[in-house]
Formats: C-alpha cells, sequence, structure tokens
C-alpha cells in the first residue's frame, strides 16, 4: 500500500517583511509550511508502523525541487511532483484539482494526508475539495491515525469534543498541527534526501481544464493599519493608575 | 439572491443568520436556513424569525463530511441557493472544500467580515500567517463563505419563522463512529471574556499562579500563546491563542512575555486595549500595545499583583 502526503511550499513567513503596509515576498525563500511538516511526520510513522511506501506530492514553479527535499528528508521514499512556473498563486480548487489527478496517477494508494491549512493562506480547503474529486471519504482535524489492516482508526478532535471513527481504506486525512512532534532529519538523511527518486508529472500529462475561469479574486491585501497609543509604563503604579483610567479595575 | 445558512451549532448557525441579513440590506436576499436531524436547532432558528428547512434522514452522518456536504449540496441546489453561508468552526472549515467543489463554487473559508460593494459579497480574511488582512471576492455563480466564529453577533428572537420538512436522499455513509467524548480539563471559552490575561514562553512556571491570580482579580480568563499549550502544557489548547488557536477580541488583554509574532497577534489584535510586559524592549508585542513595560516579568508580577490585590 502507498501513503500519499500532499505538501504546499510557502514563502517562510518569518522572513516575510511589511513595507508601507504591504508584503514583501522577494527574496524570501521558500519553505513547506509547518502543518505539511506535521502530515509528513504523520506518514512517516505510519509507514514505520506498517511498511508501506511513502510518497510526497506537491504542486507548483521549479523551486519545489529543492523545497520537496525538507519532505524527502524527513522520510518521504520518492516526491511526485506536479511542475511548471505557471504554478504560482494557485487558488484552492485549482491546487486540489492537480493533486487530485496526480494522486490518480499513482497506484495503490491507502492514505493521502494533508496538513489542514497551509502556512500561508490557511483556507484548509484543499484536502476537502481533493477528497471529493477522488470521490474518498475524508476526516478533518485529525489528532491520530492507527492502521489496522484495510481500515483505519481516526480521531478527530474539535473544539469541545473528540470522535474516534473507522473507515475502510482509501480515505483522505488531514490533519492537526499538533498530531505530533516532527522529527529532526539527521545529516545523512539530508545527504540521502537528494538522491530519492522524483517523478515530474507535466502538466499536458494530467486530464484538467487549465483555462477554466478565476473562482476567487484578490481585491487587496495590507497588513493592518497600527493605531495603538504606545504609551511607555515605567513603574507598576502607572500601569494601574492606566488600567483605573481606562475603567479596568474593580469591575469584578 | 437566495442564501443558504447552515452549521451544526445553533449558537454559530444564529450569527450566520445576523449576517446574512446584513448583505440582506444592500441585495435583495431570501434567506433559508438548514437543520440537519436536529429538531431542537430547527426550533431555534425558526425562532430567530428565518425560514427553516428541516432534513431528517439518518443516513446523513455528521461525522462523515462527505455525507453532510451531500445533504447540504442537494438543499442549495433545491433552493438554488447561489450562496451557502457556513461557520468556520472545525467542521464547517472542512465542510467548506467539500460542498464547494460539489457546488463548483468558489470558497473563502475563516471571513471575519463582509460587505456588499456592486452587488458583490467582499469579504475579509488574514493571509501570510496573519501578517496581512485581504479583501477578496467570489466570482463564480455559486459561492461557499464560511465565517469565523463571533464576527457577527447571534440573531435574535423573531417573529415569522417557519419550519418546513425537506425530504433528501441519501447514500449509507462508509464512516462509523465508535466513540464521542467530551474534551477533559477545564475547558474554557475565552473568546467570550471580557479581560484576558495572556502568558507565553517568557514566563517562569513558578509564575503562572500570580498570573492566574491577575486574571481573577480582574475577572478575567487566562490565556496563552501555542507552545505555552503545546510544547510546555502548563495549560489546555482551548486556551491558545493566536492562527491556529482562538481569535479573541476583549476589552482589555494584558500580555505577559510573549515576544508577538504574527501567528499569535492575528488572534489578540482585535482587543480594545493591550498592555504588554516584556524583557525584552525589542519584542514587537511592544509597538502593538497601548501600554507597553519593559521589565522583568519575575520582578514586575509580583509587585503587579499586590497592586491590584
Amino acid at each position: 500500500m502507498k501513503i500519499v502526503v500532499a505538501v504546499k511550499q510557502v514563502p517562510d513567513l518569518q522572513q516575510v517583511r511589511i513595507r508601507n503596509r504591504q508584503p514583501v515576498l522577494d527574496g524570501v525563500p521558500f519553505t513547506l509550511g509547518k502543518i505539511d511538516k506535521n502530515a509528513m511526520e504523520a506518514g512517516v510513522q505510519l509507514k514505520e508502523a506498517s511498511g508501506s511506501n511513502l510518497i510526497v506530492l506537491s504542486v507548483g514553479n521549479e523551486e519545489v525541487e529543492e523545497t520537496i527535499k525538507e519532505a524527502l528528508a524527513a522520510g518521504a521514499d520518492e516526491a511526485y511532483l506536479v511542475l511548471d512556473n505557471k504554478l504560482v498563486d494557485m487558488e484552492s480548487s485549482f491546487s486540489a484539482s492537480l493533486i487530485a489527478a496526480a494522486v490518480k496517477k499513482i497506484e495503490d494508494v491507502g492514505l493521502v494526508i494533508f496538513g489542514e491549512g497551509s502556512g500561508d493562506n490557511y483556507s484548509g480547503q484543499v484536502g476537502s475539495r481533493a477528497a471529493e474529486i477522488l470521490g474518498l471519504p475524508q476526516v478533518g482535524c485529525v489528532c491520530q491515525i492507527e492502521l489496522e489492516g484495510s481500515r483505519v482508526r481516526i480521531t478527530r478532535s474539535l473544539e469541545d469534543s473528540e470522535e474516534v471513527l473507522e473507515v475502510q481504506l482509501p480515505v483522505v486525512v488531514c490533519v492537526l498541527g499538533d498530531i505530533n512532534e516532527p522529527r529532526i532529519p539527521s545529516v545523512t538523511q539530508i545527504l540521502k534526501a537528494g538522491r530519492k527518486p522524483q517523478e515530474i508529472i507535466e502538466l499536458s500529462d494530467l486530464d484538467l481544464d487549465l483555462s477554466a475561469a478565476k473562482k476567487v479574486t484578490t481585491l487587496n491585501n495590507l497588513a493592518p493599519e497600527n493605531d495603538r497609543k504606545r504609551v511607555a509604563v515605567k513603574t507598576v503604579e502607572d500601569l494601574v493608575s492606566a488600567l483605573q483610567a481606562e475603567g479596568f479595575m474593580g469591575r469584578k | 439572491m437566495v442564501i443558504l445558512i447552515y452549521s451544526e451549532k445553533s449558537e454559530l448557525a444564529l450569527e450566520l443568520l445576523t449576517a446574512a441579513r446584513v448583505l440582506g440590506k444592500d441585495i435583495g436576499t431570501d434567506i433559508n436556513a438548514l437543520s440537519i436531524n436536529n429538531d431542537i436547532q430547527a426550533e431555534e432558528l425558526a425562532a430567530a424569525g428565518v425560514k427553516t428547512y428541516s432534513i431528517k434522514n439518518s443516513a446523513i452522518n455528521l461525522a462523515d463530511t462527505a455525507s453532510v456536504a451531500g445533504g447540504v449540496y442537494k438543499a442549495a441546489m433545491q433552493l438554488d441557493a447561489s450562496l451557502v453561508l457556513l461557520a468556520s468552526n472545525r467542521r464547517g472549515k472542512e465542510l467548506a472544500g467539500r460542498l464547494a467543489q460539489k457546488l463548483d463554487a468558489g470558497c473563502l473559508t475563516d471571513v471575519n467580515g463582509l460587505q456588499v460593494i456592486n452587488e458583490k459579497v467582499q469579504c475579509t480574511r488574514n493571509t501570510l500567517g496573519g501578517a496581512t488582512i485581504a479583501t477578496q471576492q467570489i466570482e463564480s455563480n455559486r459561492q461557499v463563505i464560511a465565517l469565523a466564529p463571533h464576527s457577527f453577533t447571534a440573531a435574535a428572537h423573531l417573529e415569522g419563522g417557519v419550519i418546513q420538512d425537506l425530504t433528501i436522499e441519501a447514500e449509507a455513509s462508509p464512516i462509523i463512529l465508535i466513540e464521542s467524548r467530551s474534551k477533559t480539563g477545564d475547558v474554557v471559552d475565552i473568546e467570550a471574556a471580557d479581560i484576558l490575561v495572556v502568558v507565553g514562553q517568557g514566563m517562569e512556571k513558578d509564575d503562572m499562579v500570580l498570573a492566574e491570580s491577575i486574571a481573577k482579580t480582574l475577572g478575567g480568563e487566562l490565556a496563552c500563546s501555542k507552545p505555552v499549550a503545546t510544547d510546555k502544557k502548563w495549560l489546555t489548547e482551548d486556551r491558545i491563542i493566536g492562527l491556529s488557536g482562538k481569535k479573541c477580541k476583549p476589552q482589555l488583554a494584558i500580555i505577559l512575555g510573549v515576544s508577538g509574532q504574527v501567528q499569535f497577534t492575528v488572534g489578540i489584535r482585535d482587543a480594545h486595549t493591550i498592555v504588554a510586559i516584556n524583557n525584552d524592549e525589542n519584542a514587537y508585542i511592544l509597538q502593538m500595545a497601548d501600554y507597553a513595560m519593559v521589565a522583568d516579568l519575575k520582578v514586575i508580577l509580583p509587585q503587579l499583583h499586590k497592586a491590584l490585590g
């Protein structure tokens, strides 16, 4: 059986600066989304427990070839990449159709694992949309996955409760960031990553309508205005006076 | 425009109703609510004055997103709804993508503001991990918008609501619910608190008791940055503020020992008044505070505790 982990390369958010309320993305390196690393770790743990083959799948521009080495170092056996320099700023519905089309090219897929949201947009649609296109059941907000032969037991963590579910493979799961603590790859793993097989899929190899109209437009994208008072307070006395003046004392 | 609203949580569905009515002021709307296998909810929604369609079909499995999406999809088609409003809580967000795919709709999740401009619904939501706020609109004929919880107030009681049964066919669900259990520990709703004392990794564990006592004295709740709950496990996850936690807008937030990365600040930047105390004068959190104090928490917390006494 094969386990597929779908990941997205995102700009390293720690390095995004704001200038005149505009995000500056030039020169910001790409990395894997934070929760995507948890999705990878979940895949590695299931691979270790079941002896499955672990494939990392991504779509994007040619820089993905470099970014994906993080996932190969983390323990994926091989990468399937849909690469084209047109594939930037894709909307969720388009990413999902590319990922679903690529998954269809892989035989004997038991599990497709996504992070619950990408590091940059955090829209959380791609896993659900891909599951629908593939016609597979899905479970999101997953905090535990246990393979039991051809079935899988999954725990979904909601705001105020947890549900334990069971379903026949294949299934799509979207994992939470707190499902695990991703291991840091060893130097040997990192060195090996560059030699692991990468299957490059051309856009023309996928049965897709690339002319579909955009479903969502972004009118603007600005950092919020900071209109805080920014009063420097020196002593606890001053702080308490300020809280009093604002009417926060003696409310209880 | 025909709007269909759905959330499995009545309180959130009532917020969606308020949002739908806000849209209705600018574009003529026909608002319909949906409840699935939940008679009590259907009554609650109808009591808020909305036409409520009630599906009763035990084959629709709430734990199976595909199954729920199928039910909402069929209802949207029968009612010819062009806009489906969902809640962006965990279940709602999972549902949004699947439903949008079925409807061939554009979809926006975690939307925290809506307005109608030139007959289009413009939505605001956080992007780039919360560093920016994007204004986006859906261009496709059908739209799915999932609204962040508490972006709108819940609709109050209003006359004129009716309940109508809606017959929807559904296939058997492949997902079996083995067990559903409430989360253990002190489940607290920090989003509802007027005052929050928020602790970060700059705190020492010994001082947590002081922070808790300060929160209590002010009549507030204790909240935290993500690592305090997930790594240090000093507090439960329901107290996490930030992109992957809760987004709170208290009257007052006192933020102790949090550096202020955007993944955190996105969850608290709508607070009315922010007090930040940090020992690092370059900590970003001090720039987004109304009252900023550079100080060692070890020294300051006992003083503050005493002064608030």
